[in-house]
């Protein structure tokens, strides 16, 4: 296996080695992916869309289909991690720390309630003891994080970021939170009802956005068709449009890998996590 | 000499990344643990996304940011030209690429975490010794 | 963009992928992933891409390293190979 491994690489890998030598120099500006459509993009785009960020421009104006359906297939991917992970049916058992003495109570059936106040914990089995300075930096750290999350989606058409980013970026907060913190502490603030529609949420804003330029007759995401509503310099339109579009892929993604972490780390139980 | 300096120079970087395509190529064919075969696909898919993003790349431009247009509705003092800024449209394709990766390795992760939930195992032959022995007790009830 | 960097990042990246899929525990190979993706973040900056750099250091070496260390953590740890 390993030598009919090695065989097929090193074929594989001679094929493409050999076709480099068609390739263009390295760096060369009269490449043929340099000549063609990027000109236009590079020159024009400023002037068409008041965004100095390119890669934000093409992103989300000249190439806005293409990244609505990368939106979607986050969204199915979510979707099939929900699907083929999520188990509802509740373990038996249950453990309970009684906070002032610390005394562990194990209940062996589910039936009964569980005693819900303030001296008492539900806790995981394999129980590890809260680091304190884990804690605490990290609940410094959190909101800040959250903060620049939120920079990085709105600023996204003049610097480097974007919906992209900044979805992830709020999503590994919410991670962050569950590894320092336990699995249960996010899903009692977000609940999982809440994460699912704000997946949907996400893709239905893109998609809304599209829609809402079809009804002053315009095409499906023609962003400069959004003046109608907007009371802004008309010039300044579609970099609007683009925010927006871009708010909504920061939403999903922030959701998926919520969705998909909680999923991967609690077996689809959400109830003990990393 | 001087001809072979200056094709190494030119070329120098495809030849790594197809390097470094083989070497995800030969993880996802060889290697008997499917977490290791799922970092070779993301090594694989990186070394792609890195050739594609050096496609794009241009001596002496800059990054694809439109210097001094900061809140000026489209009026630059100067006048751009393509040659100055890297070409955009790579790193976009390959930006959406990455985030539709990370989704995929979820999924896939999962897959992995279902299939040791019912066999037990992460190990290849290990999971292909339980199917066929849970084929042969079908066969003889 | 200096060759030296270039060259010293990539020889990284292909010690890091080399390294990667011949170790023998699983949470190495995730932090050795996370180091590759690391690096490869740094080589799309020294190349201008700091669209997809900011993209590969937030999802490679961030949520991705996570969730291989996840599903390290509820699967087993130790391979043969």
């Amino acid at each position: 296996m390993k030598f009919a491994a090695f065989l097929i690489v090193s074929l594989c890998g001679g094929l493409l080695l050999y076709a480099t030598a068609d390739l263009p120099a390295w760096g060369d500006p009269n490449s043929p992916a340099g000549t063609h459509l990027s000109p236009h993009y590079i020159e024009k785009a400023l002037e068409e869309t008041d965004v100095p960020n390119l890669v934000t421009a093409v992103l989300a104006d000249y190439r806005g289909y293409d990244t609505m359906f990368e939106t979607a297939v986050v969204f199915c991917a979510g979707l099939a991690c929900l699907l083929l992970l999520r188990d509802y049916t509740r373990k038996k058992g249950s453990f309970y720390r009684h906070i002032p003495t610390g005394v562990v109570i194990h209940f062996k059936e589910n039936r009964k309630n569980p005693p819900k106040s303030r001296e008492f914990e539900h806790m995981d089995k394999e129980w590890v003891p809260y680091d304190l300075i884990m804690k605490t930096v990290c609940r410094i750290l959190i909101p800040f994080i959250q903060l620049y999350a939120l920079y990085v989606v709105a600023h996204g058409d003049f610097s480097p970021g974007g919906g992209f980013q900044g979805g992830v970026i709020f999503g590994s907060s919410l991670i962050l939170l569950a590894i320092s913190y336990n699995l249960r502490t996010v899903m009692d603030r977000i609940k999982e009802r809440v994460l699912g529609f704000l997946c949907v949420l996400g893709v239905l804003v893109y998609t809304g956005i599209g829609v809402l330029c079809m009804i002053p007759g315009g095409n499906f995401l023609d962003y400069s068709k959004l003046a109608v509503f907007l009371p802004v310099d008309p010039g300044h339109v579609r970099a609007l449009g683009m925010l927006g579009v871009e708010i909504g892929v920061g939403i999903a993604v922030m959701a998926v890998m919520v969705v998909i972490y909680v999923n991967i780390a609690s077996e689809g139980r959400h109830d003990e996590g990393l | 000499m001087s001809d072979i300096i200056t094709i190494v120079v030119a070329k120098y970087n495809y030849w790594l990344y197809i390097i470094l395509m083989m070497i995800g190529l030969y993880a996802m064919i060889a290697k008997n643990n499917l977490v290791k075969k799922l970092v070779g696909m993301n090594i694989f898919q990186t070394a792609i996304i890195l050739f594609y993003v050096s496609i794009g790349y241009k001596k002496d431009a800059t990054i694809p940011i439109i210097e001094n247009a900061h809140g000026g509705h489209g009026n630059t003092a100067h006048a751009i030209h393509a040659a100055d800024y890297i070409n955009p449209l790579p790193h976009v394709l390959m930006l959406t690429a990455i985030v539709v990766s990370v989704a995929t390795l979820g999924v896939a992760l999962a897959l992995a975490v279902k299939i040791y939930q019912r066999y037990q195992t992460l190990e290849e032959d290990e999971i292909r010794m339980r199917l066929t022995e849970n084929r042969l007790a079908e066969n003889n009830k | 963009m200096h060759w030296q960097i270039d060259l010293i990042i990539l020889t990284f990246i292909i010690f890091c992928a080399v390294a990667a899929i011949t170790v023998r525990d699983l949470l190495s190979t995730a932090i050795l992933f996370g180091a590759y993706s690391f690096m490869m973040c740094l080589l799309w900056a020294v190349m201008g891409a700091v669209d997809v750099a900011f993209t590969e250091a937030s999802v490679g070496a961030g949520v991705s390293t996570v969730f291989f260390v996840a599903a390290v953590f509820r699967t087993s740890r130790r391979t043969k190979d």
